[in-house]
């Protein structure tokens, strides 16, 4: 195989990344997000299946509100994060269709990376937020909950660490 | 229609930035609760200092109005919860919401694998709504910021996050620096 091109430098990368939050608050008056299209996805679905359902829940409301929810900001926004990525990844070389972890996927190690999913998806509905929208955005302008929220979850990050070591030869 | 423009052009440069730092890479981003890679801490503090030093000093030249922009509320207990379980999702998937699109983007299938988890779990919150409503919205503190917690003025706080900031950045490098 040959080798993934190399990163740009970290720092210089977050520059670039707090340069474009920085636009993005002077722009719209609100930060960067991801969490939330995945939020008004979810209730985009609920809401043709079964209606009722989305009706009975305040928090699938709360997506379905104000116009649709599948040409929601936010949701834009993550159509461009791919689009955006897929450009850069393609330009610098580094597109590889693979399974990182390991030559073959392996259930065990597919189902960590949907059982991770899951429960971030419930983290960041119950804190309004994930690293993007919350930690990031939320702690460039000094929200304490943004900070409380990135203090715990590192928290938890490190202390599950040694227990999936296995997941990450 | 000029607001969807923004939001795409917004997310092109996004996911651009996050693809450029290496942060679709499951195993880099796990590598941070390794202590092997510490490119997440490294991107998300420059990006945070960056932001919030813009923010600060671009309100006061008056290029805009930096105290108009969006502060997220503060919901003590829940934020405290959501994070913990937010973390150990983390470490299992080696991505978070927005690198899992990066992920996919480049090719790899954990970030639809994440992609489709996300959905699931946010589907399930969803739907356990009603059960869950009184702790979604428990101790609330409104869009509490540090500086009115603590009562310093906004650029004392500034700088302290500042300060602290660095000092994380310079003992990365000392420490990548040892043989």
């Amino acid at each position: 195989m040959r080798p993934l091109r190399s990163y740009a430098d970290p720092h210089l990368a977050g520059v670039c990344l707090g340069l474009v939050l920085l636009a993005c608050f002077a722009l719209t008056g609100q930060g960067l997000g991801a969490s939330g299209a995945f939020a008004s996805v979810a209730s985009g679905v609920i809401s043709n299946v079964s209606p009722e359902t989305a009706a009975h829940s305040a928090y699938f409301r709360s997506y379905l509100q104000d116009g649709s929810p599948w040409t929601a900001w936010i949701v834009v926004e993550i159509v461009g994060v791919l689009i955006g990525a897929a450009v850069s990844a393609a330009l610098a070389g580094r597109t590889r269709s693979m399974f990182v972890r390991a030559a073959r996927p392996s259930a065990g190690k597919l189902f960590a990376s949907v059982a991770g999913g899951i429960l971030m998806g419930i983290g960041a509905a119950l804190a309004r937020g994930c690293t993007s929208g919350l930690a990031l955005s939320g702690g460039a302008v000094l929200s304490v909950g943004a900070w409380i929220f990135m203090g715990t979850l590192f928290l938890a990050g490190f202390v599950a660490a040694p227990l999936v070591r296995r997941l990450w030869p | 229609m000029n607001d969807l423009l923004i939001a795409g052009g917004i997310g092109v440069a996004f996911g651009a930035a996050l693809e450029c730092a290496g942060l679709g890479d499951p195993p880099k981003l796990a590598g941070q609760f390794y202590l092997r890679d510490f490119t997440v801490l490294k991107v998300m503090l420059s990006a945070m200092l960056t932001a919030m030093l813009g923010a600060f000093w671009g309100g006061r030249l008056g290029l805009f109005d930096s105290a108009a922009f969006y502060v997220p509320d503060t919901y003590l207990l829940p934020q405290l919860v959501g994070g913990l379980i937010f973390g150990l999702g983390f470490v299992l998937s080696g991505l978070c919401p927005g690198t899992s699109c990066v992920a996919l983007a480049g090719g790899r299938i954990e970030g639809a694998a994440t992609m489709l988890g996300l959905l699931a779990g946010l589907l399930l919150v969803g739907l356990a709504f009603p059960a869950i409503e009184s702790f979604y919205r428990a101790t609330p503190y409104g869009p509490l910021t540090l500086q009115g917690l603590t009562g310093l003025p906004y650029g004392v706080v500034v700088a302290l996050v500042t300060v602290i900031a660095i000092s994380v950045l310079a003992w990365i490098a000392k420490r990548e620096a040892r043989p």
